[in-house]
């Protein structure tokens, strides 16, 4: 069975891309979306938190699965055009993991001690001076670690794409599992399960990286990870 | 036609679409379980550091929750044949599920454990109490309570998640509307009805786990 490793490897490792650029797509978005969303629901006006609360339980509320086959199969019905697979993906991977970070974001913002807002008011700098200089980089930093794991659930989910037929590692085993023997399904999933552990891994790199930066900038020694 | 709302059919494909849910439920619940159960047997191998086990699970939760349930029920519901054990959609599906988020309820006992009081243990100690009775009499009494927020987090975050074994063939709610509008050719009640069955299930549920939540103080 291991002579079919080669074959099996470089058969899935053509689905590496499609997977890596849906994941990156649908991190920017949801990067986008949590920022917006977030802040908006910590904003002063209740309307604008108000229609930022109903797109967060909106997407929050309905299943992933749901959410990609509607904008697959229902929206091409009402409006008439079909987005393309990878797109569709995409934007669901963003609309629904942005909810999710909506909320981190805005757990962070109110974690900023009250005398910081206070002390930004003191040396009378503008709301958005306020944020943007005080506020927001200390709470990058709470933010961080609960987006890498909200990126690493995102990653798992590019494999939901498979089922709208974008070609990505997972759809690529399955064209695979019927034309090779019993013996190397096994082979198949397990080259499979290790792409995504080494995906992951990367992005848990990545944000290890940006942890210590952003923690840097406030003068702090990240709580993770080794001080350099 | 295709297009438009229709009321008629809405409510005639609400019964087979309430069937479908049904399984998705039962689905959640016996992958609860399995996940409660599985996970904290995670959490007290990883505590009580049994042998080389501890290391073993802790490499097993890292790696599969890394790794998507989709390519875990594929591994469960067409491998496991092949060396004798075959499954069901069902009971493969609530196994992958079962799996998958006691990777996540393990951390979440673990945490629970460790907020247990030293004093706690040294107590249970001091009274050389057995370790099964300080384990289910002194620790866990304390732990579970406390984490039963974040646990029932992940069992909406599980039911959010069953639709996708309708890929190994599971008929639950989704795979019914897929069914429905292949029928029809009406793809917009059946998938939307099933979206808000979702949401009247996972919002009222996730507004009670967070009035919980408030209650024990806990995140």
């Amino acid at each position: 069975m291991l002579d079919s490793l080669p074959l099996i490897l470089s058969f899935l490792m053509a689905g590496v891309p499609p997977t890596v650029l849906a994941t990156v797509g649908g991190i920017a978005l949801t990067v986008v979306l949590s920022a917006v969303a977030g802040l908006a629901l910590v904003s002063r006006h209740r309307a604008v938190r108000a229609v930022s609360r109903v797109y967060v339980e909106f997407f929050r509320g309905t299943s992933e699965v749901v959410q990609l086959f509607w904008i697959f199969f229902v929206l091409p019905a009402l409006v008439g055009y079909q987005i393309i697979p990878l797109g569709a993906g995409i934007l669901v991977l963003g609309l629904n993991h942005g909810a999710y970070g909506a909320e981190i974001v805005r757990g962070a913002v109110r974690a900023v001690p009250r005398a910081q807002h206070e002390g930004a008011v003191a040396l009378s700098l503008s709301p958005w001076d306020r944020m943007r200089r005080v506020v927001l980089p200390q709470a990058v930093v709470e933010m961080l670690p609960p987006f890498t794991n909200l990126f690493i659930q995102l990653l798992k989910s590019t494999a939901l794409l498979s089922l709208v037929v974008v070609d990505e590692v997972v759809r690529r085993g399955q064209l695979l599992v019927p034309n090779l023997g019993v013996g190397e399904k096994l082979t198949i999933y397990l080259v499979e399960l290790v792409i995504y552990l080494v995906l992951a891994l990367l992005i848990t790199a990545g944000m290890r990286l940006l942890e210590r930066r952003a923690a840097a900038r406030v003068g702090r020694v990240p709580a993770t990870g080794v001080a350099t | 036609m295709t297009g438009g709302w229709d009321w008629a059919y809405a409510v005639e494909i609400l019964p087979a679409l309430w069937r479908g849910l049904q399984v998705t439920l039962l689905a959640t619940l016996l992958g609860s379980l399995l996940a409660f159960g599985l996970g904290l047997v995670f959490a007290v191998v990883q505590r009580n550091r049994v042998a080389v086990l501890h290391r073993v699970v802790w490499a097993f939760v890292q790696f599969w929750r890394s790794t998507p349930l989709l390519v875990q029920a594929y591994v469960i519901y067409q491998v496991l044949p092949d060396v004798g054990i075959t499954l069901g959609s069902l009971a493969a599906g609530v196994l992958a599920l079962g799996l998958h988020y006691a990777c996540y309820t393990s951390e979440v006992y673990r945490a629970g454990i460790e907020a247990v009081p030293p004093g706690q243990w040294e107590a249970a100690a001091a009274l050389s109490l057995p370790r099964s009775r300080v384990w289910l009499a002194v620790v866990l009494p304390q732990a579970v309570p406390r984490v039963l927020p974040a646990l029932g987090n992940y069992v909406i975050s599980m039911f959010k998640e069953v639709p996708l074994l309708l890929a190994i063939g599971l008929v639950e709610v989704v795979t019914v509307a897929r069914q429905l509008s292949a029928e029809s050719f009406r793809p917009v009640e059946p998938l939307t009805l099933a979206g808000i069955l979702f949401l009247l299930i996972s919002y009222p549920a996730s507004v009670v786990v967070r009035r919980l939540e408030r209650r024990t103080g806990a995140r």
